[in-house]
């Protein structure tokens, strides 16, 4: 059973930093996952009067804050130019419009759930996170790190010259997906991450070594090298091995997309 | 704790626990529309519009909709009359537990999208089950409806 003592809606970043750091309080993001446990929340941190719900374009950079909705990712014009449609595709199948309107970008990202589409988008995309407590880090160090009591602040996705291309596979629509892969190729350095492995979001080491205007034989050659540097597990949705087999071929068409994505710029 | 919410146009101040969700406080305050199914945020039955946004009221907090505008199925009789017909002569709605939720999103569609294709429509609603129908009469119900908006739209031009 889930409850909550007291509810509080933050004033600002540092009383929220500093409700936090007490173990029986909790920041919600959308409470979507956070409901399902079974849980007695001394406060429940509200951030939402802090403006954190806003997705910023600057001159290097976008700026997603933490309660940003996926539903707001989906649907944002500047963010989904820029990567090719690739956030939208990456929120697409998560439960459905209801759903992704109440779940939060930041509420994905601080919990780095090992299902996680979002997680493994940011992560190829090689965003970077703000905490309140610890500064601005990039996502692959946070996703490594152990749980800390933080405040995740906003998401950090640094711009340049971009492909992206976002693959899935689930059981059935709306599912948990079995797999996921993120490639990118930003300033022509190509970047692979896979999700759900089942555990957290990783990224391919040695990905960069490819050239992204993939040909058919190279992008074969990716699909095995992800096949090989990458750890899968098995859990009620697919075994390890299947899911390598999946790595190495979601990879492989990735790449075969990525680089359609650059003749098709050329052009 | 006190938290105000207008329901349906209606301003509703009342005392609540910290952890009473949405869907509590508007079948609480009358509106038995709203239906709880999986309340694990996957079925789609207890979507209200929360400031013109469909949204999952079996997952928000009460407290977290202070100030807020709600409208429920209740709060959208005209267009919900209107829609229900063209389910009801499809047979779509069977047991009718999912129905509520169903048409709320589907109005927010309709609102977002006035001139869907079957593949928007798909997308849109993926996130209402319904363990009756198997989905085929709430799609020939919502392309009718379409189809006679546009028709009626035409008659007007």
């Amino acid at each position: 059973m889930f409850t909550i003592r007291e509810y509080k809606r933050a004033a600002s970043l540092e009383e929220a930093y500093t409700l936090s750091q007490n173990r029986s309080n909790v920041v919600l993001g959308g409470m979507l996952w956070l409901k399902q446990q079974n849980r007695s929340v001394g406060v429940a941190i509200d951030l939402c009067d802090l403006g954190l719900d806003t997705i910023e374009e600057m001159e290097g950079s976008f700026s997603i804050g933490a309660m940003v909705t996926l539903r707001q990712l989906e649907l944002d014009p500047k963010l989904n130019a820029y990567t090719h449609g690739m956030i939208a595709a990456s929120v697409a199948s998560i439960v459905g419009v209801q759903f992704r309107n109440v779940a939060t970008v930041g509420g994905s990202i601080f919990g780095r759930y090992g299902f996680s589409d979002v997680l493994t988008a940011f992560l190829g995309l090689g965003a970077s996170v703000e905490l309140q407590g610890t500064g601005v880090m990039p996502l692959d160090d946070f996703i490594q790190m152990p749980h800390q009591r933080d405040l995740l602040v906003r998401i950090i996705l640094p711009k340049g010259d971009l492909r992206a291309v976002y693959l899935s596979q689930r059981n059935t629509k709306t599912d948990f997906p079995v797999l996921t892969c993120a490639l990118c190729s930003r300033n022509g350095k190509v970047s692979c991450a896979i999700g759900a492995r089942p555990q957290r979001a990783m990224l391919a080491l040695g990905a960069d070594g490819f050239d992204a205007d993939f040909t058919p034989q190279s992008a074969a050659a990716f699909g095995d090298f992800i096949a090989q540097n990458i750890s899968t597990g098995t859990n009620l949705r697919a075994g390890a091995e299947y899911r390598i087999q999946l790595a190495r071929v979601l990879s492989k068409r990735a790449a075969l997309l990525l680089s359609a994505q650059g003749e098709k710029a050329c052009k | 704790m006190q938290v105000s919410i207008n329901v349906n146009g209606r301003n509703i101040t009342a005392d609540i626990v910290p952890d009473l969700m949405l869907l509590d406080f508007l079948r609480q305050h009358g509106c038995k529309s709203v239906k709880r199914g999986c309340d694990t945020g996957n079925c789609g039955l207890c979507t209200v519009f929360m400031d013109d946004r469909p949204v999952l009221s079996c997952s928000t907090l009460a407290a977290r909709a202070q100030g807020h505008q709600v409208v429920t199925l209740e709060g959208l009789q005209e267009e919900a009359r209107d829609f229900g017909v063209f389910i009801a002569n499809q047979g779509a709605e069977q047991c009718g537990f999912c129905s509520p939720g169903l048409m709320i999103n589907a109005i927010a569609l309709f609102r977002e999208n006035p001139n869907p294709t079957d593949e928007d429509i798909l997308t849109y609603l993926a996130g209402n089950l319904c363990r009756c129908s198997g989905y085929e009469g709430q799609m020939r119900g919502i392309k009718a409806y379409l189809a006679f908006q546009h028709a009626k739209a035409e008659e007007v031009l």
